[in-house]
Order: C-alpha cells, then sequence, then structure tokens
C-alpha cells in the first residue's frame, strides 16, 4: 500500500510499448517511413495525454523525461521568460520538494519568492494567495493534491485568481493525474506537470501541458524536439507508454476513483474508530481516492513501517527517520504537526492491486502492532496500558 | 537495510519494561529528534542484576536498546560503563550509517543510569 512510492506497469500499457523497442525503433525525426511510424505514434500519445486533462490541442503537450523535469520547464521557463515583466513567484508550502528547491534555485538568482502557508487540514486558502499578488508576481504554481497527505486544493478558484491579475498558473498534477478528473480549461490551468509512472505507465517519462499563448523558454537546449521546448531524441517507447497509460486512466479514473474512496474511507474510519489516539493527516473529504494518511501518538513512523512490512503490509512515513536528510516532512509540518506529532504518521496510498481484503488485513493486525511499540515508549501513559 | 539481528531484536526486543525499585535510571534522546530511551538498571553486589528499557523511536533505536541491555545484564558498573555504542552496533552486526549517531543512544542511556546508581549511592553514605 505504497503506490506513492511506485506503480507497476500496466501490462497493456507493457504491450503497446513492446512494439517500440526491436521492431519500430524509428526516430520521429527522419523522413522514412520507419522515422514514420514513430512520429504516428508520439502524435497518438500527445493526443491522449492532451485528451485525459482536457487539453484543447495536442501541440499543448510537451513529453519530458517526468514530473521532476516538468516543474522544472514550467517554474524556470516561466521565470527566466517573464522577469522583464516581474521576479515574484507564488507557491505553496506543501509543494513537492522537486518544485521547492526550483524556487530555492530561482531565489539565488534574484526572484522573490513567497510560500502560502496551509491550514490544519492541508488547504491552501485562496484569499491568502490573493493578498500576497504584488505587480511583479508573474507565476503562482500550487500542488493540485500532495501526495503524502491528500489534500486537493481549490485549482479553479487560485486559477480564476491568476487569470484576473494576468499571472501564469502552474499545476504540480503529479499526484493527482489519474487519480482525480483533471480539466485544464475547466479550472483555469495554464501549465500542468504530470508523470506517466503515477498512472502505471513507464518510470522515466512524464509531460507538461502549456497553454498555447503561454510565453515560456526551454530549459534543454538541443536539436529543437517537442516545439523547441524540450530537444533531445524522443523516448517513444516510452511515450507510447504513457499515451496507453493516460488512455486507460481517463476510461477507469471515475470507476476506480469510487472504488479507491470506498477503500480508503473505510480504512480510515475503522482505524480511527478502533486505535486509540489515533488522527487523520490531511482532509477529511477533499482528499485524493487512495491515500489515506494516519497518526499514532507516543510511537515512530519507522518502527511502524517495520513492524507492518514484517506481516507483509508496504506503507511509508512522513518520519524524520525514514529520510535521508534525518528532518519530519515539510508537509507535515505545514500543517501544524510537532515534531513528536510528525514522527508518528503512517502513509497508506493504494491502487488498482489493493482489494478490500488488503483493508481488512490491515485492520486486523495494525492495532496490534500500534499496541506491541505503545507497550515499549516511555512516551504511552501509564492508564492505557492497562 | 537492516541485519538479520537488528531485526529479530526489534521484532522480540529482550529486557522491555520498567524496574519498579530501581537502582538507577538514564534517559536520553528527545522525542521531537525521533528517539527516547530510559534504561533502568537493578544493583546487587556490584553487578547489574537486572536491566530493562523503554523506547520511543525506530527500529535501530528499539534494537540497540534490547541489545544494550542483554550485552550489560550480569555485568560488573566497571564492565558495564565500558560498553560502548560500537560494542552495540556490532553485536547487532553493524547499523546504517545514517542510524549510527541518531538512534545508536542505547549505550548513552545505560551509563546514565549506571550514573544516577552510583550519584545516588554517594548520598546515602
Amino acid at each position: 500500500m505504497d503506490h506513492a512510492a511506485g506503480m507497476p506497469v500496466d501490462p497493456r500499457v507493457f504491450q503497446a510499448m513492446k512494439p517500440y523497442f526491436m521492431e519500430n525503433y524509428g526516430n520521429p525525426s527522419s523522413s522514412h517511413s520507419s522515422g514514420g511510424s514513430a512520429k504516428t505514434a508520439l502524435m497518438e500519445s500527445r493526443e491522449k495525454v492532451a485528451q485525459l486533462i482536457g487539453a484543447e490541442k495536442a501541440r499543448e503537450i510537451v513529453f519530458t523525461s517526468g514530473g521532476t523535469e516538468s516543474n522544472n520547464l514550467a517554474i524556470k521557463g516561466v521565470a527566466y521568460r517573464n522577469k522583464d515583466k516581474g521576479n515574484h513567484i507564488i507557491t505553496t508550502a506543501i509543494e513537492h520538494m522537486s518544485v521547492i528547491n526550483i524556487c530555492k534555485h530561482l531565489q539565488k538568482q534574484g526572484f522573490d519568492i513567497t510560500y502560502i502557508p496551509v491550514n490544519k487540514k492541508g488547504m491552501v486558502d485562496p484569499q491568502k494567495l490573493k493578498d500576497a499578488i504584488t505587480d511583479k508576481t508573474i507565476l503562482i504554481s500550487v500542488i493540485y493534491a500532495n501526495g503524502e497527505i491528500g489534500t486537493i486544493q481549490p485549482i479553479k478558484e487560485i486559477g480564476k485568481i491568476a487569470h484576473e491579475n494576468q499571472i501564469y498558473f502552474h499545476v504540480d498534477a503529479v499526484a493527482a493525474a489519474g487519480k482525480v478528473p483533471i480539466n485544464v480549461n475547466e479550472e483555469n490551468i495554464d501549465l500542468l506537470s504530470i508523470s506517466s509512472n503515477d498512472m502505471y505507465g513507464p518510470k522515466g517519462l512524464g509531460a507538461l501541458y502549456i497553454k498555447t499563448g503561454t510565453r515560456i523558454q526551454p530549459v534543454i537546449q538541443g536539436g529543437g524536439q517537442e516545439r523547441g521546448l524540450r530537444s533531445g531524441t524522443e523516448n517513444i517507447p516510452g511515450i507510447v507508454g504513457m499515451g496507453k497509460a493516460a488512455e486507460i486512466a481517463q476510461k477507469e479514473v471515475e470507476t476506480e476513483g469510487r472504488r479507491l474512496s470506498q477503500l480508503r474511507d473505510k480504512l480510515i474510519n475503522s482505524v480511527l474508530g478502533t486505535i486509540e489516539r489515533s488522527y487523520l493527516n490531511g482532509h477529511p473529504t477533499k482528499r485524493l481516492p487512495n491515500n489515506a494518511n494516519l497518526r499514532f501518538s507516543y510511537i515512530e513512523g519507522e518502527s511502524l513501517i517495520l513492524g507492518l512490512d514484517m506481516l507483509g503490509i508496504q506503507v511509508s512515513s512522513g518520519s524524520a527517520c525514514t529520510s535521508k536528510t534525518l528532518e519530519p516532512s515539510h508537509v507535515l509540518l505545514a500543517i501544524g504537526l510537532a515534531h513528536e506529532e510528525a514522527h508518528g504518521s503512517l502513509v497508506f496510498t493504494m491502487g488498482k492491486q489493493n482489494s478490500e481484503e488488503d483493508v481488512n488485513y490491515v485492520l486486523e493486525v495494525l492495532p496490534g502492532v500500534v499496541k506491541r511499540l505503545r507497550a515499549m515508549s516511555p512516551l504511552t501513559p501509564k492508564e492505557m496500558l492497562r | 537495510m537492516y541485519s538479520e539481528k537488528v531485526m529479530d531484536h526489534f521484532m522480540n526486543p529482550r529486557n522491555v519494561g520498567e524496574i519498579p525499585e530501581a537502582d538507577g535510571v538514564g534517559t536520553v534522546g528527545n522525542p521531537v529528534c525521533g528517539d527516547l530511551m530510559t534504561v533502568y538498571v537493578k544493583v546487587e553486589d556490584n553487578r547489574l542484576k537486572d536491566v530493562k528499557f523503554k523506547t520511543f523511536g525506530c527500529g535501530a533505536a528499539i534494537a540497540t536498546s534490547s541489545m544494550t541491555t542483554e550485552l550489560a545484564k550480569g555485568k560488573t558498573i566497571e564492565e558495564a560503563l565500558k560498553i560502548s555504542r560500537g560494542d552495540v552496533a556490532d553485536s547487532l552486526g553493524g547499523l546504517p550509517a545514517i542510524k549510527m549517531h541518531c538512534s545508536n543512544l542505547a549505550a548513552d542511556a545505560l551509563h546514565a543510569a549506571i550514573k544516577d546508581y552510583l550519584k545516588k549511592k554517594e548520598a546515602t553514605k
């Protein structure tokens, strides 16, 4: 139940990719027939990705190497291209590390960055964002839904504010695309980052939607592929895989979303109902259908992960003890948790492979793992151990 | 990521609990950092007759606590004071580098418990 960390490739996606390794290996830039078949595949995939997010034209999609590169192209590309208009960028405190580190990088180059805080449920207040706008603001970048706490942001409303002020609006939808329906036009989005692996496509592939008319410059220079916005020979097998993944996601997003929401709510409500001093991180309803982020007092997340792993359940945590930096997740701190609270969090991200049986199994064994660790913890109040 | 021995001590920790009338108690760490451990000692004839622990923390924190109590039990005060963080890690078949400093605190907690005992003993003289 750790789909946020990595997803298997859908077998239908793998089948679609296979011919493009050894049979149709052409370069879409070639003029001969083998290049032609690659070119067709590229066009079809672009169309499928455009349809998934409601883009009007396929040419508004640029393929990249993944969500991180899409975020780099969107934010740096707009910042550099529009610095004659201003140097101010607004983003939030709960962005993915790629957005945060791009912003830090731009800050060193003279850009001003404002990080809008979120409330306890992880929600951005559009009014606060509106108040942060200055005559130097050129870009607003907001995560569609944070993959760790699952909270879905009021994207349409924020996009409206951005457009009323003639500011570009970028959305990092890596964790959300394929899990909730997205429509870039209805939601006032100018740039949208998505990743292939987060919707059962191959790793190493992503896309950036760039609305026609958006002033942007490339961050990778070369042979001028992808309308000059992303040079480098196209990864055709990967792009075919991402196209297929987008096609499947579009067909299944509603039904799979409903199925996962039910599993998610069963997991959350049963845990909160049966385990004392357990809490939900993030928003109770405005959250990704596959995400349950739970917190348990007096114990630490990594030991919870290990305990569950021994029972065959793979999950993740925002605890410092599981991170490379030994710092708790910035997202959990942003929703107001104290360090010791952030340590006790556990993140379930479910996917196609998970069934109600899996949820039942978690519900069967989790209370025991929590109880065992609490019995060992010096922080657990004595009356809870009786 | 962890050795088999670490996982064994994590899943089946030795000497968990408190000693109601302990001769010495030592606490190190901080819940803010994610690791907090308390070691209790019972001393008889200059030997650690019983050693118990309670730990809040990651797998490494729990396993090192368990191993420390196992190494310390039955040792003389002088021998127990010589047990180092390195000895604990070695006895567990090693620890991931990132865990060596933050989670390998149990030897310090043991030393703190023994010093607490020695201080109390000094005070009652």
